[in-house]
């Protein structure tokens, strides 16, 4: 379909390093290769690296997993969501509740916590989509705040210290419990999560996305329902969210309201802008810099956030499509 | 005490909390009507206005005290250092995002946001800092009921640069282009008003305002700590919206509104006050939904 920007087609190779490695790659053969080769390092990583390694490391995947799905709301709808953590803690503390309390077993609980989430999405998005997009993102951060404050005051979620001894999952009798069990979980998600984006990007909504993102009206005009392709964004980010927290919530054993506060849908958010909101490698490469960046940086202790503050304001101004932008012709 | 004594204790306590808001929601206000941006950053300009003021009471107890007088001049020192504060944030973080998507300046209001918060995180090592103050405890006793003389002139100090506002805003030359700038930029520009002045000057009372908020909060509460900008700058957009965001009037409106809804709110049966905030969002919510244009708002139709 025809883009509705006046850009000229681009020409190759130009533009920065990331975008020339991009495009080196962009041949279907070469990236068949490229996944083969990135999917080797993902399975001998743990292997290779200590323990302490493999934790950081699967934080991060599940930081793939969680900006993917905000990715889907911000980069291809284009609708600012500052309570994405609430989705995240619906799946982490519906799981909780179901297993811990009800003594359901992880697997069959599973689905709940993705309908929960998916309800909690229309409930919030149904109503609010319409308004401007700046009420928009004021909601979801009330809304996200709504979900923290509810989990402390509630007895069910376990107030204030929140839910612990969250039973860990067993697949065939075969319990999922060391740091590499669980790496390799969070392998698989972000995989998922990754083809499940790829697949959307492509997709008959992808470009329903694209074109309500660029002018409103106009996709209107051309048929597409405005608010139903807002709220297929927002229900599948929020489903995507579920699913981090999902497993977040066996990794741990343990969750408390405080893990799913307001800094947390930030930093989610952070990843997504810095790598390129819209553009798979990017928000995975954002994810990455969001979750090692600060075990980097670790002897400078509270700075560390003032440092990614002023980063994410510095790419705002000089560089507001990220570290690896979009590109779509 | 009586229900009757007890009522009206709300009422006093509610306009106190009603004051605050209606400081910040001001600033929430005034920034969308000329240039249609949610400053996010705006609750943090209260949390920096009083640490400002803060510095400038320790800089001016020496002569003055640390009493209402030593407060005030201090309060005055944080509104004009923060005042230019939030000028300089205009010209370097949204002056040049304005043409720009409005996704990404939303998302730089958020950054500045952080990037205050963030400061204020290193500098006070995320520690509670005391506000010393020499005010008494005094104040007037009527039967059961008790309001403190720091809350008397708390409220007469908002009242009193609510109504300066007011004045400006109605009155003088740069109070209607102001109101010009807010209906049509472009038609400014061409009648030779200087749009980006207008502006500057929007940036300068609005966050000179919060700093005020800020400052008499630090004094009356006693404490003052990075992240006290967040909770009231959700709670003063809150009302700049119950009260019709654009409205400079609403904004004043919806703070009294939403301080008085909040203190009475906390004593209905089954609502305690842990349910405060949750009581707050939801209210926003319900507003956004059923009546975006507030009390006081003009209708848009724009959508965006």
């Amino acid at each position: 379909m025809a883009n509705p920007t006046p850009e000229a087609p681009q020409e190759r190779p130009r533009g920065n390093p990331a975008q020339r490695l991009y495009a080196a790659f962009d041949s279907p053969g070469r990236r068949r290769a490229l996944h083969l080769v990135l999917l080797a390092i993902l399975i001998v990583t743990p292997w290779l690296s200590s323990q302490y390694v493999t934790v950081i490391l699967t934080n991060a995947l599940l930081y793939v997993v969680l900006c993917l799905g905000l990715n889907v709301v911000v980069g291809y709808a284009g609708l600012l969501d500052l309570g994405y953590a609430a989705f995240f803690a619906v799946g982490a503390y519906t799981i909780g509740i179901l297993t811990q309390q009800f003594g359901f077993n992880f697997w069959a609980a599973i689905p709940f916590a993705l309908l929960a989430a998916a309800l909690a999405g229309v409930i919030i998005g149904g109503p609010t989509l319409r308004l401007r997009s700046d009420y928009l993102a004021i909601v979801t951060l009330g809304f996200g705040e709504i979900v923290r404050f509810t989990a402390r005051n509630l007895e069910i979620t376990g107030g204030a210290s929140g839910l612990s001894h969250i039973p860990e999952p067993s697949l065939f009798g075969w319990y999922i419990d060391s740091s590499i069990d669980f790496y390799y979980v969070f392998a698989v998600l972000a995989v998922l999560a990754y083809i499940a984006s790829q697949r959307l990007f492509d997709s008959r909504l992808g470009r329903a996305w694209l074109y309500v993102r660029h002018d409103e009206d106009a996709a209107e005009a051309m048929g597409i329902n405005r608010v139903a392709v807002k709220l297929a964004a927002y229900v599948i980010g929020a489903i995507f969210g579920a699913v981090g927290g999902i497993f977040f919530s066996v990794n741990l054993g343990a969750i408390s309201p405080e893990s799913f506060s307001f800094q947390q849908s930030v930093l989610i958010l952070m990843a997504v802008v810095l790598g390129g909101m819209g553009k798979i490698p990017g928000v995975i490469l954002g994810a990455f810099i969001v979750v090692l960046g600060p075990e980097l940086l670790r002897e400078f202790d509270t700075l560390r956030l003032l440092i990614f503050a002023v980063l994410l304001l510095l790419i705002m101004l000089f560089r507001p499509s990220g570290i690896w932008p979009e590109k779509r012709s | 005490m009586t229900w009757y004594d007890s009522l009206l204790q709300q009422l006093a306590d509610g306009l106190v909390l009603g004051s605050f808001y209606a400081l910040v929601a001001l600033g929430y206000t005034m920034v969308f009507g000329v240039i249609k941006l949610l400053n996010f950053a705006h609750g943090d300009l209260y949390m920096t206005g009083a640490f400002a003021g803060f510095g400038g009471l320790s800089l001016v107890s020496g002569v003055l005290g640390a009493g209402w007088l030593g407060i005030f001049v201090a309060m005055l020192l944080a509104m004009l250092a923060v005042g230019c504060l939030g000028v300089v944030i205009e010209r370097i973080a949204y002056h040049p995002m304005l043409a720009a998507p409005r996704l990404s300046i939303l998302i730089t209001a958020l950054a500045v946001s952080l990037v205050l918060q963030n400061a204020a995180l290193s500098l006070t090592g995320g520690q509670y800092t005391a506000f010393r103050t020499d005010l008494g405890f005094g104040g007037l006793s009527l039967g059961n009921l008790f309001i403190s003389y720091n809350q008397i002139v708390l409220v007469a100090t908002a009242a009193v640069l609510m109504i300066a506002l007011e004045l400006f805003v109605s009155k003088t030359l740069y109070g209607r282009a102001m109101r010009a700038v807010a209906i049509d930029k472009d038609m400014c520009r061409m009648l030779g008003i200087n749009v980006s002045a207008v502006i500057a000057i929007t940036f300068f009372i609005g966050s000179g305002l919060a700093a005020a908020a800020g400052t008499m909060a630090g004094a009356y509460y006693g404490s003052i700590w990075y992240f006290m900008g967040f909770l009231i700058g959700l709670k003063a957009f809150t009302a700049a919206v119950i009260g019709g965001i654009g409205s400079i009037t609403g904004a004043m409106l919806g703070g009294l509104i939403l301080g008085l809804l909040e203190s009475f709110g906390t004593h209905i049966p089954f609502i305690g006050s842990e349910w405060k905030d949750v009581f707050t969002f939801a209210i926003l919510i319900l507003v956004l939904v059923f009546k975006p244009t507030g009390l006081l708002g003009k209708s848009e139709v724009e959508r965006m």
